[in-house]
């Protein structure tokens, strides 16, 4: 039984890379810089849409954590993003009018990529609105937490999704390009997640913060995972299932302790509760292109129109990434 | 007379290099031992960088792997080209290329020329220290392995099952008592000398070469021979997590080191710049002459430990989620949980809000919404009133409730008409308080004025849950401070289970209740158990109650007197 388990996460992990194979041929480079990665970078990947006004702020951040390479998928945007990272002189871009929901939301062409260009590498894969904070974030790079980590022998490190939000309604202030977007998305849940196992892959299912409160009170089947693993040491087995939900192989999910400790874990803030939301999600809801449906835009976009705040009395305003571990959100584990 | 700094070096030669030209401008000999494995091109262009130092030696090379015996040899052979090449050195400190000294040199040199008798190694024997990783204590010196613990586990744990199932035993040569401690250590050259120049050393070298981790056992033992005088502790701070690897030390410890007084301290990021920067250039601080004091880190550290292996009970997150019996508390703080007391006393909540100073929420469970205190939509940690967010995971919903108003005690009541989904969580919860008054569900029925057959259909109903819901109370899992009375029992003598409920709960004055619960009116109360007899609905739960009166503590014909408890 489990042998034949195993042999069945190894199929879906082959076709995983078939289908990354499939799906790469959409993909046209723009500007191709992978000849200047060195052994031992770190290596940021992501898929954007029309980010432009996010970008600027975007390179900046992780480039202060220590990203040295950026290989980024344009899907089809109209303005101007794709022309300004293809000046980046640490961006490889590559551009795609090819369906986001038919490549999986993105993570075909991804692992496509990964595979080809992150063997060996501590990877990231984020998306243009998540911001990665990590214990000692303040004072230590990217490199000292991974170097860690490959002394620790852990090849992978989870980091939950936390939706910020301004206070008031959404789009009350308008984002400036280049402004770090957590002066106005400063807000967050602080204690209303759930957490369930995935028996098949074994990672954790996380739900809750804002979304499940505000769009899916009576309907909290259907609230958003925000169970992420976004640093891997990569290696070209690797493939990702389920957006950075989860990983093949199974072991690389494991990113929590059983036995009652904790092991050291993340937060990506998720700075998506912009002014720009709104008019994302009439758009998305129009494109039909993500997950279910686009059920989550469709929530979003009834609420919205009648009442667009997040905020409530007992949401937490960010400081820093001490905050989120006394708060239980993220953890230091044995880092110290 | 001065001290002799062999440097054992395996990556990061730059920072090496640094340190190595510290060390020597403070006049101290060096021996540099550079890994085998490292490859020909990178150890040629660390000797030359280092060749315009005096007093430097590189020493014959070995391949070293963690626990084997390569360290040992590799310290052997420096050691050994230490005192043959430098006559005038009496201490020798043994030192990794990633160690950094803390305070000024001159200041060790100046502390170790005024104990020139003492060598510095931690050593105690392994029955007495718990500081093994994966229980190889006494046996890493009565087995053999032959098979690398990292590269070559497999093999590793099947030698060793296989030499315990046939109970095989090495003979420990010469009687010496294995002793273990920390590798970094600083000793004479008398005793150094005394233990490379040891006739039987050929037997210990044979013997140590198949014990597991020798690094952390020759010296330390063998210098139990020699030795004029012992300090068991090492001069270098160097800590070490619950996997046996050392912690590494970053920028953002620069204040901490700075404190510590520690002479060196192991092992440092390469990229630390700030630390290197910081204790390599900026010398000159006037001599401070103090003992070190590692005190402080080793209490960050062992809370980091402590950390990643107990956690935060209580705590359900994205990197601890134990596994049922694992959670080392189910919840992180002590709460209660009413059942039927708020059916039978008109202003219970009220008054256990006032009389406890605790957080008192009424029916949390309740089928149409989370009833939080004061009637709030969402409370501590934005946690909503949904009824379908709690059902979806009412464990979370509890342990999430609990967890976010940590320092401050929740109340809340309970009952049939609840989802019933989390009285396992409760039962089995020693955080829990749960008391009981069976029954007490039928006291808001006897007050309706619905339709009598509707009445009687919903007490059959929730006097079937509520025995459900006892047998989960009583049942040898339940691990809840748990009291239950039925509601007869309960109206006879009130005050005394109100008092000790309380007094559990912790806080108030000693003095008793002074203000009490106001109790429902029962005057017919038996009357209405008889009709729902009549109904043939028995219910039993609420214990026996006279048909002719109202309740046996409440005599029908005048209301209730006010009682005090002590």
């Amino acid at each position: 039984m489990k042998l034949a388990q195993s042999y069945r996460m190894r199929l879906r992990r082959k076709r995983a890379q078939v289908r990354a194979f499939r799906k790469h041929f959409a993909l046209r480079p723009v500007a191709d810089r992978t000849r200047r990665i060195r052994p031992g970078e770190i290596l940021l990947f992501s898929t954007f849409r029309d980010e432009y006004i996010r970008l600027p702020y975007f390179l900046k951040y992780y480039r202060e954590l220590g990203v040295s390479h950026f290989l980024m998928v344009d899907n089809d945007s109209s303005d101007g993003g794709r022309g300004f990272l293809a000046e980046q002189e640490d961006v490889s871009l590559w551009t795609t009018k090819a369906s986001y929901k038919g490549a999986r939301f993105g993570v075909d062409w991804l692992n496509w990529l990964q595979r080809k260009y992150a063997h060996g590498h501590w990877t990231l894969v984020v998306d243009p609105d998540e911001l990665f904070v990590y214990p000692f974030c303040d004072t230590r790079s990217i490199r000292a937490l991974t170097d860690w980590l490959d002394v620790s022998q852990v090849r992978s490190f989870g980091a939950m999704l936390l939706d910020m939000y301004p206070k008031g309604r959404i789009d009350a202030v308008p984002y400036q390009m280049g402004q770090d977007p957590l002066e106005i998305a400063a807000w967050f849940d602080p204690g209303n997640y759930t957490i369930e196992k995935n028996h098949l892959y074994g990672n954790l299912w996380i739900q809750g913060g804002p979304r499940a409160r505000v769009f899916f009170p009576d309907n909290p089947r259907r609230a958003p995972a925000l169970n992420k693993i976004p640093l891997v040491k990569w290696n070209k087995r690797y493939t990702y299932v389920s957006s950075t939900h989860a990983l093949l192989p199974r072991g690389l999910n494991l990113t929590y302790d059983e036995w009652g400790g904790e092991k050291a874990s993340g937060v990506l803030l998720h700075a998506k509760f912009l002014d720009t939301f709104t008019r994302k999600a009439e758009e998305e809801l129009q494109r039909r292109q993500h997950y279910a449906g686009s059920v989550e835009y469709r929530a979003y976009a009834e609420n919205l129109r009648n009442e667009p705040e997040l905020w409530c009395k007992w949401s937490e305003k960010y400081i820093n990434w001490r905050q989120l571990e006394i708060l239980g959100l993220m953890s230091k584990g044995n880092w110290a | 007379m001065s001290v002799g700094i062999i440097m054992l070096v395996h990556t990061a030669f730059g920072r090496a290099e640094q340190v190595a030209r510290h060390w020597s401008a403070a006049g101290c000999p060096l021996v540099i031992h550079a890994d085998k494995n490292v490859p020909a091109k990178t150890y040629d262009a660390f000797v030359r960088a280092l060749s315009d130092l005096p007093d430097i030696r590189f020493c014959e090379r070995h391949r070293c792997e963690w626990g084997t015996w390569g360290l040992v040899a590799a310290t052997q052979s420096a050691a050994q080209m230490m005192l043959d090449e430098f006559p005038q050195v009496r201490h020798v400190y043994l030192a990794s290329g990633s160690c950094l000294p803390l305070r000024p040199v001159q200041e060790l040199i100046d502390y170790l020329a005024a104990r020139p008798q003492t060598d510095f190694i931690e050593s105690a024997t392994t029955a007495e220290v718990p500081w093994t990783i994966g229980g190889l204590d006494q046996e890493r010196f009565t087995l053999r392995f032959p098979f690398s613990w990292r590269k070559q586990r497999f093999l590793f744990d099947k030698y060793v099952q296989l030499q315990r199932a046939v109970g095989f035993k090495r003979r420990i040569p010469n009687g010496i008592v294995p002793h273990m401690g920390s590798q970094w250590w600083c000793l004479t050259r008398a005793t150094l000398s005394a233990i490379l120049e040891d006739p039987d050393r050929e037997v210990y070298d044979r013997y140590f070469r198949r014990v597991w981790i020798p690094d952390e056992s020759y010296f330390q033992t063998l210098v139990r021979l020699y030795s004029q005088q012992i300090e068991s502790r090492s001069l270098t701070l160097s800590k070490f997590d619950y996997q046996g690897k050392p912690h590494i030390f970053y920028d953002d410890h620069l204040q901490l080191l700075r404190r510590s007084d520690c002479f060196v301290a192991r092992k440092i990021w390469p990229f630390a710049d700030r630390l290197y920067r910081a204790f390599l250039t900026e010398q000159g601080e006037a001599m401070k002459r103090t003992e070190p004091n590692p005190g402080k880190i080793d209490r960050i550290f062992a809370k980091a430990v402590e950390r990643r292996t107990r956690g935060r009970p209580g705590l359900y997150m994205q990197s601890r989620f134990p596994v049922e019996g694992r959670e080392n508390g189910l919840t992180s703080a002590q709460y209660s949980v009413f059942e039927g007391f708020s059916e039978l006393f008109e202003n219970f909540e009220d008054w256990l809000a006032r009389t406890t100073e605790t957080r008192v929420h009424g029916h949390l469970f309740a089928p149409e919404r989370a009833e939080f205190a004061g009637g709030q939509p969402v409370i501590n940690g934005a946690l909503s009133d949904s009824a379908a967010l709690r059902d979806y995971n009412p464990r979370a919903f509890l342990a999430n409730l609990i967890w976010n108003t940590r320092g401050e005690r929740q109340c809340f009541q309970f009952g049939p008409r609840d989802n019933q989904a989390i009285e396992w969580d409760i039962a089995k919860d020693p955080n829990a308080q749960i008391s009981v008054i069976t029954g007490a569900w039928a006291v808001p029925l006897f007050k309706s004025t619905k339709d009598f057959i509707e009445i009687r259909r919903e007490a059959a109903r929730l006097q079937q849950i509520e025995s459900q819901h006892l047998n989960v109370l009583r049942s040898q899992w339940a691990k809840a401070r748990i009291r239950i009375w039925s509601l007869a029992d309960f109206t006879e003598a009130p005050m005394e289970p109100l008092q000790t409920i309380i007094d559990e709960i912790g806080h108030q004055e000693r003095r008793g209740l002074a203000q009490v619960p106001r109790m429902v009116d029962l005057t017919g109360f038996g009357q209405f158990l008889q009709a729902l007899k009549n109904q043939g609905m028995h219910p039993y739960l609420m214990g026996d109650f006279p048909v002719s009166t109202g309740g046996i503590g409440q005599p029908s014909t005048a209301p209730p007197k006010p009682y005090l408890v002590r």
